[in-house]
């Protein structure tokens, strides 16, 4: 047992030690979430849009203060003609031209039917899809509000309740991705680059050369990283949930379960890596490689699985952190319990299994 | 004490023969030397031995122990300092004693009076870490953390090389000592300089083991008389030896060119003075010298090349 300690106290030692480890450690899961959080997000935010109010009446004043007191949109100009319109794209200032026609109030009420025209910048065409959008349905709760009982007799209302999400926030949605990602590269290429360092620097062969058992080593090596791990899987909760408003609706002892079992995957996918090779580089470029583009691109947090061809689907099966992403999204979003995620638990616990057993079956007590 | 009967190891799916059909025996406190160049076969040698690597053929026990079915015993009973430095460079002199005493199950304290000698040297600089440390202090470090278990066997892989020539010499000391208080030591080294300093020796060469012997017997076996001369123009003496049909042999040591001749008789040194002479070499100084450990080894390889 003091053999242990001694071995784990050691190996935190070499953590703490090196800058460029606590950077990667420490530095990536932060960096990650801010740049998710609030650089790389696809909600549509204060978009700029202009206005060419030809009717300048009580109707069209009244939209107009809709948009305008919506986190969606910013007026950034007041046109004066359509001559405008063409100007204000060409020079980026707005994405968006609304034009309410001359008088818009009077037809409103006089003929039951008016127009107003959305002019969309359709470069990115998901973002003018996504404005026009908006824009319907300002213009529609308008409708609802003001007219309902005067103009039309009969209408359908659809009501949509986002569940789990109303507000539609990104955070929802990557943070579980960034975990998964986050826990997969940290684990594997800790663990990797770790066991390969002492074979590179040759202590491996005193390790080995010493009563100690090898899978003693082997178990003292990963502890330091599935400890540092949970203290990350921490530190990016509380970032996602204070700083990003993440909710949190699940157990949280369920929680920290099936994390570890990704944990303890990935720490064995690290040692398997370590087996095969003999230079950290290697290591780390395999752990980048094998863990970095699958995880990001196969776990669904950034592109729907459900679009992607049957092949590529059928390979993101057998990425541990795609399970992964699907239970803690359950977990923290939804606040399911175990019943509702028992499949793919058992699913990750068995790919854990797997790959513990392989990486110590592997795992050689002599040196080739 | 060690023993290895036809040891055979080979790399890359049998293409590279590393060692082939070696046989040592070592006795119990013993210090044993394996002199070689780089890419003789030492290295393996010590890894099958300290259970690193399983050879494709051949017996070799360790203190009794079979190296392949009872590694673990072996494991708990040698002392081993791999060629390349093996110690953590992130961690301190102290940390680094005080890690390995723990993985070999002692205390430090425990075995301080074996390594005190060699300790004392570099604890003034006990909480500086090891990567910042000279090449000497690193090779004491190491030795002392081999040392730390008290093992029966100390298995030693090129410890001095990349070491200044004073701290190989204080290395040597120290050695000796430790086979004074009984540990059977096993040491190759590629500078035949250090040969001079072991109990025994053996050469090896391309995997093969060419003599085994204590280096006064290697050198008084020296099947020829071995003459040094030297002249003005070596580069060009060295040429002309080799051209000359008397001369066997001719190598460059240093200053000198040692040479042997093919059939040597009392005139064949004033034959060949005449001779060089006659070509334009000044200077010309010839003397008959005692062969050292690096003279046996080239012309024991001359005689297994043909």
């Amino acid at each position: 047992m003091r053999q242990f300690f001694t071995f784990v106290s050691k190996e935190f030692r070499h953590v703490f030690r090196d800058r460029k480890t606590m950077l990667m450690l420490f530095g990536l899961p932060i960096a990650q979430i801010l740049l998710f959080g609030f650089a790389l997000t696809n909600e549509i935010k204060d978009s700029k849009i202009a206005i060419l109010d030809l009717a300048k009446d009580p109707a069209s004043r009244a939209i107009i203060e809709k948009i305008a007191s919506s986190d969606q949109f910013e007026i950034a100009s007041s046109l004066q003609s359509q001559a405008g319109i063409e100007e204000t794209f060409k020079k980026g200032s707005s994405n968006l031209v609304l034009v309410f026609p001359v008088n818009f109030n009077e037809d409103l009420l006089g003929q039951n039917s008016v127009q107003i025209q959305v002019i969309a910048d359709a470069s990115d065409p998901n973002e003018a899809n996504t404005l026009t959008n908006y824009i319907n349905f300002i213009v529609a709760s308008y409708q609802r509000e003001e007219l309902v009982t005067e103009a039309i007799p009969l209408q359908i209302i659809t009501e949509i309740r986002m569940l789990y999400n109303p507000e539609l926030k990104g955070a929802t949605n990557f943070v579980p991705g960034v975990m998964a990602l986050v826990l997969m590269l940290v684990c594997t290429l800790m663990t990797s680059v770790s066991i390969v360092r002492e074979k590179e620097n040759g202590t491996m062969e005193i390790l080995l050369v010493s009563p100690m058992n090898p899978f003693l080593v082997i178990v003292s090596k990963a502890i330091p990283y599935f400890i540092l791990s949970l203290v990350n899987l921490t530190v990016i909760l509380l970032l996602s949930i204070f700083l990003l408003d993440m909710p949190f609706n699940g157990s949280y002892f369920l929680f920290y379960f099936e994390s570890s079992l990704l944990i303890i995957a990935a720490l064995s996918l690290g040692l398997l890596i370590s087996t095969s090779t003999n230079s950290q580089q290697a290591a780390m470029l395999i752990s980048l490689m094998g863990m970095l583009v699958p995880t990001m691109l196969l776990t669904g947090f950034m592109f729907p699985l459900e679009n992607m061809p049957v092949p590529l689907q059928l390979i993101s099966d057998i990425i541990p952190s795609r399970w992964y992403y699907i239970i803690a999204k359950s977990i923290m979003i939804k606040g399911l319990g175990f019943a509702a995620i028992w499949k793919e638990t058992l699913i990750l616990f068995s790919m854990t299994v797997f790959f513990l057993t392989i990486s110590f079956k592997k795992f050689n007590i002599r040196l080739q | 004490m060690i023993s290895l009967e036809n040891i055979s190891i080979s790399y890359n799916k049998g293409q590279i023969k590393a060692v082939d059909g070696v046989s040592l025996e070592i006795q119990k406190g013993e210090l044993f030397g394996l002199i070689g160049p780089d890419g003789a076969g030492k290295t393996s040698i010590f890894r099958i031995l300290t259970t690193l690597l399983l050879p494709d053929e051949g017996i070799a026990t360790v203190d009794g122990w079979d190296v392949i079915k009872d590694f673990e015993n072996i494991r708990k009973e040698v002392g081993y300092m791999p060629g390349k430095f093996s110690l953590y460079q992130d961690l301190s002199i102290e940390e680094n004693l005080n890690f390995f005493a723990t993985v070999f199950n002692t205390s430090v304290e425990e075995n301080m009076d074996l390594i005190k000698e060699i300790y004392d040297q570099i604890a003034p600089f006990k909480t500086r870490r090891a990567g910042k440390l000279s090449g000497g202090m690193k090779q004491k470090l190491a030795l002392c953390c081999a040392l730390i278990h008290r093992p029966s066997v100390l298995f030693l892989d090129e410890p001095t090389t990349g070491v200044d020539t004073v701290s190989r010499k204080e290395f040597w000391e120290m050695l000796k000592r430790l086979k004074s208080q009984g540990i059977t030591i096993m040491v190759s080294t590629p500078y035949m300089d250090e040969a001079t300093l072991c109990e025994r020796i053996a050469l090896i060469q391309d995997g093969k083991i060419m003599t085994v012997n204590s280096p006064d017997k290697i050198i008084e076996e020296f099947p020829y008389p071995l003459f040094a001369i030297k002249s003005d123009h070596m580069i060009q003496l060295l040429t002309d030896l080799r051209e000359n049909p008397s001369i066997k042999s001719c190598n460059s040591f240093g200053e000198n060119h040692h040479i042997i001749f093919k059939n040597f008789d009392e005139d064949s040194t004033y034959q060949l003075l005449e001779k060089l002479k006659s070509k334009g070499h000044q200077g010309l100084v010839i003397s008959k010298i005692t062969p050292t450990i690096e003279d046996c080894f080239i012309a024991l390889m001359d005689q297994n090349h043909g």
